[in-house]
C-alpha cells in the first residue's frame, strides 16, 4: 500500500507506508563545524552555533544559510569542531585566582591618600 | 513553531541512589541559582536523558511541522505570499537544525536522532499530524500554532541547559515574523469576501481541537513533573501555557467576529481563568501512537527526503572522517 495523501504530489510519489529504509550510521550527516559571525565593522567574531558540513567550503555556505539569513552580518568563520581546543569546566579552579590579582588591575594603585598626607606634612 | 506538549517519562527514579548527593546538591543549586548548565558539566543521568528526549522532540516537530504548510509553498496565491511562506518554511527547518545541534551536546548524534523519527520510535508535536486541506489552514497554522510555540519556547528559553536556552532565543525572534505573517493571512481572509470569511472560519474549526491539544494534557492526568520543574527542564505547567494562550489569543480570534467551536468557551469572572470543554484525550493519545490522519505520509515524506538526499551526502563524505560532538 502506498500513501494516498490530499496532495496530489505526494501520492504521485507512491510512498510505501512502511519503513523500508537502512539506518544512518554515525557521519552519514557529516562532520560538526563551529560557526563564529561578525555583525558588523569594528565587533568581535562571536560564536553563534554550530553545523554539519562535509568541508569547510560547504561549511561557510550552510553557516550562511542557518546563521545569516536575517539581520547585519559582514563576516563568517568556520572551525571544524574536532579542531577546537577549549579546556574543560572541572579545571575551572584553574581561573579561580585570577580576580584576587588587583596588581595587574588600574584600580589597584591608589596614591591619593600618600599624596595628600605628603603635602599636609 | 514548535515544541509543546512534550511527552516525558514518568522521572520516577530521579532520586536515585545512583548519584552522587554532593554533586547532586551543587548541580541543583545552581539551578536553583539561575545559572546555566553547560555541556561539559555535570548532570544527573535522568536530567541528561529527560532533555535529550525533550530537545530532540522539539527538534522533530520543527522538521515534520514544515511539512504542512511546505505543501502548499507552489500553490501559495501570489508572489509575495509564496516568497513569505517560503521563508518561513526554512525557518522551521533552521529551527530543526538548531536544535539537533543542542541535542546533540548531550551525546545523542544527529543520525539516530534522524533514525528515531522516521522509524516512528521518537515523537513530534501532535498538531502536525493534522492536514492543512486549504491555503485558510496554512494562516490558522503560522498564527495560532506559532502563537502556543511562542508561549512554549520563551517559558522554555529560561530553562536550565545552556545550548537550548541560546538556541531558543534565536528561534523566539524568527516566530515573532511568523506569528505576525499568520496573523496577516488570516485577518486578510476575515476581513474579505464572505467566502474567504467562510475558508478561514472552516479552517479555525479544523484546528481548534489541536490548537487545544497542543500544551499538552491536562496536569490532572499527565505524568508527575515536579523534578523536572525544579531541574528547569519543564518551566511551566500544560494547563498553565493553555490557559496564557486562550487569554492572549480569543480576544483576537473575537475581534474579527469568528466565532471559535466550543460553546463552553469563556472567560470565569470568579477565578479568572478560561472555562472550556475538555480536550478529548483519548483521541489525543491515538493520534500521537500513530493513528492520526497523517502521521504514516509524514514519516514517508520524511523518509523520502532522507533517500533522495543520500547520494549527494555520500558524495561529499570524507570516509576517514570521524564524528565530534558540537561545543555549545
Ligand atoms: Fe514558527
Ligand atoms: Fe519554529
Amino acid at each position: 500500500m502506498s500513501i494516498k495523501s490530499i496532495d496530489p504530489r505526494i501520492t504521485r510519489e507512491k510512498l510505501p507506508e512502511e519503513n523500508d529504509i537502512t539506518p544512518l550510521k554515525e557521519i552519514h550527516h557529516w562532520q560538526t563545524y563551529e560557526v563564529f559571525h561578525q555583525a558588523k565593522t569594528g565587533d568581535h567574531h562571536i560564536h553563534v552555533g554550530s553545523l554539519h558540513a562535509p568541508n569547510s567550503e560547504m561549511a561557510l555556505i550552510l553557516a550562511k544559510e542557518q546563521y545569516a539569513r536575517r539581520y547585519s552580518c559582514i563576516n563568517l568563520w568556520v572551525v571544524k569542531t574536532s579542531d577546537i581546543c577549549r579546556t574543560t569546566n572541572d579545571e575551572e579552579e584553574i581561573f579561580g585566582t585570577t580576580p584576587d590579582k588587583i596588581y595587574r588591575e588600574a584600580g589597584g594603585y591608589k596614591v591619593m591618600d600618600r599624596i595628600n598626607k605628603f603635602k599636609q606634612k | 513553531m514548535y515544541g509543546g506538549g512534550y511527552i516525558f517519562e514518568d522521572p520516577k527514579n530521579t532520586e536515585s541512589a545512583t548519584e552522587d548527593s554532593v554533586k547532586l546538591r551543587n548541580f541543583e543549586e545552581r539551578i536553583a541559582a539561575g545559572e546555566k548548565i553547560e555541556p561539559s558539566d555535570w548532570m544527573p543521568a535522568e536530567y541528561r536523558k529527560q532533555l535529550i528526549r525533550m530537545i530532540e522532540q522539539h527538534a522533530h516537530s520543527e522538521i515534520i511541522g514544515a511539512l504542512p504548510e511546505g505543501t502548499w509553498i507552489t500553490r501559495a496565491p501570489g508572489f509575495r505570499r509564496k516568497l513569505a511562506l517560503m521563508a518561513k518554511v526554512q525557518d522551521e527547518v533552521g529551527h530543526a537544525q538548531l536544535l539537533y545541534s543542542a541535542a546533540e551536546t548531550l551525546g545523542k548524534p544527529r543520525e539516530n536522532m534522524i533514525n528515531d523519527l522516521i522509524t516512528g520510535k521518537s515523537k513530534y508535536s501532535n498538531v502536525f499530524n493534522y492536514p492543512a486541506v486549504t491555503w485558510a489552514d496554512t494562516a490558522v497554522i503560522a498564527w495560532l500554532i506559532d502563537a502556543g510555540a511562542i508561549i512554549n519556547q520563551v517559558a522554555n528559553s529560561k530553562g536550565s541547559y545552556g545550548p537550548y536556552c541560546r538556541a531558543l532565543e534565536r528561534i523566539c525572534v524568527e516566530e515573532s515574523f511568523h506569528l505576525k505573517y499568520g496573523h496577516d493571512n488570516v485577518v486578510f481572509l476575515a476581513t474579505g469576501t464572505p467566502k474567504q470569511r467562510q475558508m478561514v472560519q472552516e479552517a479555525l474549526n479544523r484546528w481548534w481541537p489541536p490548537i487545544m491539544h497542543f500544551f499538552g494534557p491536562s496536569d490532572r492526568i499527565s505524568v508527575h513533573t515536579e523534578t523536572l520543574m525544579r531541574w528547569k527542564v519543564k518551566m511551566a505547567s500544560n494547563d498553565d501555557m493553555r490557559q496564557k494562550f486562550l487569554d492572549m489569543y480569543v480576544p483576537k480570534i473575537w475581534e474579527l467576529k469568528l466565532t471559535i467551536p466550543d460553546p463552553k468557551l469563556s472567560k470565569n469572572k470568579e477565578t479568572g481563568l478560561w472555562d472550556y470543554t475538555e480536550p478529548d484525550w483519548d483521541e489525543f493519545k491515538r493520534v500521537i501512537n500513530g493513528d492520526g490522519p497523517c502521521n504514516k505520509e509524514r514519516l514517508a515524506v520524511r523518509r523520502r527526503a532522507e533517500e533522495k538526499g543520500e547520494w549527494v551526502r555520500k558524495a561529499l563524505m570524507k570516509p576517514d572522517e570521524r564524528y565530534t560532538v558540537p561545543l555549545s
